[in-house]
């Protein structure tokens, strides 16, 4: 870090201009608005704030947001290891393709996911059918769209690369003579993971775990096109969308009072970002 | 088997067949199989009926809208993303690390919630938009509102993608042409900025694809009025879902994915010739 000693010393004129300029944009544009959630959020006091929060819809949507956040996570998590893992130790033909079909999730609209899913198990959906056999055979009542398992789906869908994402290019540097030695010493592959790779990847994953909570906590777009009843299959964002949309000053301000639950996770979460970025230096 | 003859020899390490296996049958239950039920179901309509759907007005100044203000958005993030880069990088001031940290913001706060809010402090009576009204400029409910939003959704995804090229950047064709007798505004655009490049049309491509296909954080402070043509595709998405029209929603769906693939594919392109470059040198 040798250069960043020599520049410290001549920041200059234009220097401090454009710092002014990036410290006033940041201000402005990124933490006005986590204070307006929290200003909005206690326009009415306390005990209205509170209240707000302890309905029965927010708490049903509570439940449901945490249900499919542990869901996505999980699974996610899994992925990314094995991903992570099938991505760094091996070399195949077609690999970079599959890295890139693995970050789709990040370019498209949330909303098409959620189409995505009604189109498969929906209505017209050709796994509707196969669904319905199989409630009709067992007797259950096994429903995608418009229920949880759909929001579990969707929420998935757009947390799908977060956490391989983070360890992939952990692992990349971390190359792979380690494991190969370890294999040719006649360890066995869930060992090998174990006693070497992880320890390289723990942090990233923590990292990786967390950002995924974060955005499957807040997501949006897929789960409002696959969830329709507010009380039972509604997440928390469908909840602030619903209250914000009911128009009334006294809606708006409880749509703020949840929206600043989750704008404490966003807080915690860049807080966090910072602790596991020192702790990898 | 014949590639990995090629490239590395035997594969030492074990569980290449395993994560293989985990990796596709995940990566298609989730995000593979739901994305073709919707080609899938595209295909099935009449081109005289795909065409009526993508040629009413609405839906054409949706994409306009959609793709123009994720245009400039994106333009204004790269000019802002670049100078906080540098600042980020090149300057050491108190705060430094904080502001690091807050880049993050947009990825980590729920689209619905920094729609609300945005969409409240921009209105005529919020903390931003109240002094601009005052000076006749409206930005909730119109074209700017959402370049505000687009904005702050897109902007870490520019920072991100330049910052790490600026770290690397070597001081050494700096100091050559400060000797060779550029002053500073020369070596930026001559020296600098060409370096930079890639990353930035990186960035732009990334806060781009974001950008187009927003929708949370967006459809509270356009205003959504088809007369004031501020409604972007994915409300219209979302609108036929609601109206139980499939055949729209997944004819404008196809061709949003085909606009992120091949937003995608560019900036594959990109990140590959860059890496080729920078490993040559």
């Amino acid at each position: 870090m040798a250069k960043g000693v020599r520049d410290k010393k001549k920041i200059g004129k234009a220097g401090v201009i454009l710092i002014v300029i990036s410290v006033l944009f940041v201000l402005l544009m990124l933490v006005l608005p986590l204070v307006s959630v929290i200003v909005n959020s206690l326009k009415e006091g306390f005990g209205f704030y509170f209240n707000s929060l302890s309905t029965k819809y927010v708490l049903s949507a509570l439940g449901v947001t945490l249900l499919a956040t542990v869901c996505a996570v999980l699974l996610n998590t899994f992925f990314g290891l094995v991903a992570g893992w099938l991505l760094t130790k091996f070399s195949f033909r077609g690999k970079q393709f599959l890295a890139t079909l693995i970050d789709i999730p990040f370019s498209i609209s949330p909303v098409i996911a959620g189409l995505a899913y009604i189109m498969t198990f929906g209505r017209l959906g050709w796994a509707a059918p196969i669904i319905d056999s199989i409630n009709n055979t067992f007797g259950t009542d096994i429903q995608i769209v418009f229920a949880i398992p759909g929001v579990i789906l969707a929420t998935t869908f757009v947390t799908f690369p977060f956490v391989s994402r983070e360890i992939i290019p952990v692992l990349n540097t971390q190359g792979r003579d380690e494991e190969e030695a370890a294999a040719l010493m006649g360890a066995g592959g869930f060992r090998i993971f174990r006693k070497i790779t992880f320890p390289h990847i723990k942090w990233a994953t923590i990292y990786g775990v967390i950002l995924c909570t974060a955005r499957a906590l807040g997501e949006f777009g897929a789960v409002a096109a696959l969830s329709k009843t507010r009380g039972k299959t509604f997440t928390l964002p469908l909840e602030i969308d619903a209250l914000y949309l009911a128009g009334s000053s006294d809606s708006i301000t409880a749509a703020f009072a949840v929206s600043s639950l989750l704008v404490m996770i966003a807080i915690a979460v860049l807080v966090l970002r910072n602790f596991f970025e020192r702790r990898e230096l | 088997m014949d590639s990995d003859k090629k490239s590395r020899g035997k594969r030492v390490v074990p569980g290449f067949g395993l994560t293989l296996g985990i990796t596709i049958s995940m990566l298609s239950i989730i995000i593979l199989i739901p994305l073709a039920s919707v080609l899938g179901y595209s295909f099935q309509l009449k081109p005289g009926e795909f065409f009526d759907i993508m040629t009413d007005s609405t839906v054409l100044w949706a994409f306009f809208t959609s793709i123009v203000m994720a245009l400039i958005a994106a333009v204004i993030n790269v000019i802002f993303g670049t100078i906080l880069a540098w600042v980020l990088v090149r300057y050491d001031f108190p705060g430094r690390r904080i502001m690091d940290g807050l880049i993050e913001i947009p990825f980590t706060l729920p689209t619905a919630v920094a729609g609300i809010t945005l969409s409240k402090m921009y209105s005529t009576t919020g903390e931003i938009g109240g002094p601009l009204s005052a000076l006749g400029i409206k930005v909730s409910y119109t074209h700017l509102g959402l370049i505000v939003a687009l904005v702050f959704i897109g902007l870490p995804f520019v920072v991100r993608a330049i910052q790490p090229v600026l770290e690397k950047f070597d001081y050494q064709y700096e100091e050559a042409a400060y000797t060779l007798g550029a002053n500073p505004r020369t070596t930026f655009f001559k020296v600098i900025l060409p370096e930079l490049r890639p990353a930035m049309i990186t960035g732009f491509g990334l806060a781009l694809a974001r950008g187009i296909g927003e929708y949370g954080s967006v459809i509270y402070i356009s205003g959504n009025s088809a007369k004031e043509h501020t409604q972007v595709v994915s409300y219209i998405i979302m609108q036929k879902l609601e109206r139980l029209d499939y055949a729209g929603a997944t004819s404008i769906a196809l061709v949003m994915l085909l606009i992120s693939f091949v937003l995608l594919l560019v900036i594959n392109i990109v990140q590959i010739r860059q890496s080729r470059r920078t490993n040559n040198v």
